[in-house]
């Protein structure tokens, strides 16, 4: 495996099992319109991921989009921790997605301007669907934390449990800094400043308190994972390891 | 055909409408980027809207069906995604017809479609596609589509 196939597997992933997260919402939002908004969040993120599978696909040779998609464990999975957590009740799925989208937002604004034109083509093109994802998610922040006592506390609550899982997100292992040198790669570790000052300012003006950095989750990139990923593999694979290259 | 004829499929392609807004071709949406001519076919780039909208599938079927009805065989639809697809290509022309329709177009201050009305409030970033918003109008108070800008 190539480190460039490698690197793009690991964006795809992430944005695979995020709007797999996102759809398990349609059909269950708390408003019509908010159902509308997730489902056409998680498509966003479906159609990114398929431009980045593609793009893994033509690099290795030997697997297509969809066997890339379907046909791997969960061992074989590089997407961040925190884009698997479960959804748990609307303010859970709001401060995921806030502190995924401001990542992501800074990466794709990044990896726009590097030199693989492939990845920076599906970067450009992903920003402006990621910038729409943050103005929904901080919006929804903003208005839960300073909503009622009840919406504050679910969405501190929330905000608590998923801080252990943000630290992952500005790791770099040996494939990040040998395409970080080759002018490929984005610097990770350089995106948390703006990651905090973003972060920081919302969750004020949510009235949420910043939780103490104490134990931080690791592992995304070597696809170790928490015990909710291969539950959600179960359900997303099932049809394709079920009956493979089944077709609508 | 020895040398291809661009202007030609050109034409083909804008009778060919877009899946889910009807009144206006795939080529007033803005995504057929570029037709060339080489090695006896025809390449076609294509750029996707929205990276998931469901509709790009269809229209580059519906695409293929008619040059293949229209008896040109030898080409290839190619998907490019740089430059991003934006709602500055479309001409107003295209936004006129969506405005009758009732698709307020994209545009920086949204104009209600009914009554033309500037006095708008946004319900929901997010609508029944992709690539529309909710709105209703103050004045008339009726709810209507808005062609998001991107």
């Amino acid at each position: 495996m190539s480190s460039l196939f490698t690197y793009t597997l690991r964006i795809a992933d992430s944005s695979l099992i995020l709007g797999q997260r996102m759809s398990e919402w349609c059909s269950k939002g708390p408003t019509l319109e908010e159902d509308i908004a997730m489902s056409n969040i998680s498509l966003d993120l479906f159609g990114q991921a398929n431009g980045f599978y593609e793009y893994a696909s033509q690099l290795d040779g030997s697997k297509s989009a969809d066997e890339l998609a379907f046909r791997r464990n969960e061992r074989e999975f590089f997407n961040h921790q925190l884009a698997e957590q479960e959804n748990g009740n609307f303010g859970t799925t709001t401060v995921r997605n806030f502190l995924h989208d401001v990542f992501n937002f800074l990466f794709y604004t990044q990896l726009s301007s590097r030199k693989d034109e492939t990845l920076s083509a599906l970067a450009a093109k992903s920003l402006k669907e990621v910038k729409y994802h943050l103005r929904h998610s901080t919006n929804w922040l903003i208005r839960l934390g300073d909503g009622t006592k009840e919406s504050n506390i679910k969405v501190q609550v929330a905000l608590d449990l998923l801080w252990q899982y943000t630290a992952e997100l500005f790791e770099m292992d040996k494939i990040d800094t040998e395409l970080l040198n080759a002018g490929i790669a984005v610097d990770n570790k350089a995106l948390k400043i703006e990651w905090d000052k973003i972060v920081n300012s919302t969750l004020k003006k949510a009235k949420l308190n910043r939780p103490e950095d104490g134990y931080m989750a690791t592992g995304g990139k070597k696809g170790i994972h928490t015990e909710f990923l291969g539950f959600l593999l179960a359900e997303m694979q099932f049809l394709q390891r079920a009956y493979p290259d089944a077709k609508w | 055909m020895q040398n291809g004829n661009a202007k030609y499929i050109w034409e083909l392609l804008n009778t060919v409408p877009d899946p889910e807004i009807p009144v206006i071709s795939v080529v007033e949406l803005g995504v057929i980027r570029n037709i060339s001519f080489a090695n006896k076919s025809y390449t076609i780039s294509i750029t996707p809207t929205y990276s998931g909208c469901p509709a790009v599938k269809t229209f580059m079927d519906d695409i293929k069906s008619c040059l293949k009805e229209n008896g040109i065989r030898n080409f290839q639809l190619k998907l490019v995604y740089s430059p991003a697809w934006t709602t500055e290509w479309m001409t107003e022309e295209t936004k006129e017809k969506l405005k009758k329709y009732g698709i307020a177009p994209p545009s920086d201050t949204v104009i209600c479609p009914q009554c033309d009305s500037k006095k708008t409030e946004l319900i929901s970033e997010f609508g029944a596609t992709a690539c529309k918003a909710l709105y209703k109008c103050s004045d008339c108070l009726e709810p209507f589509e808005f062609f998001k800008c991107i």
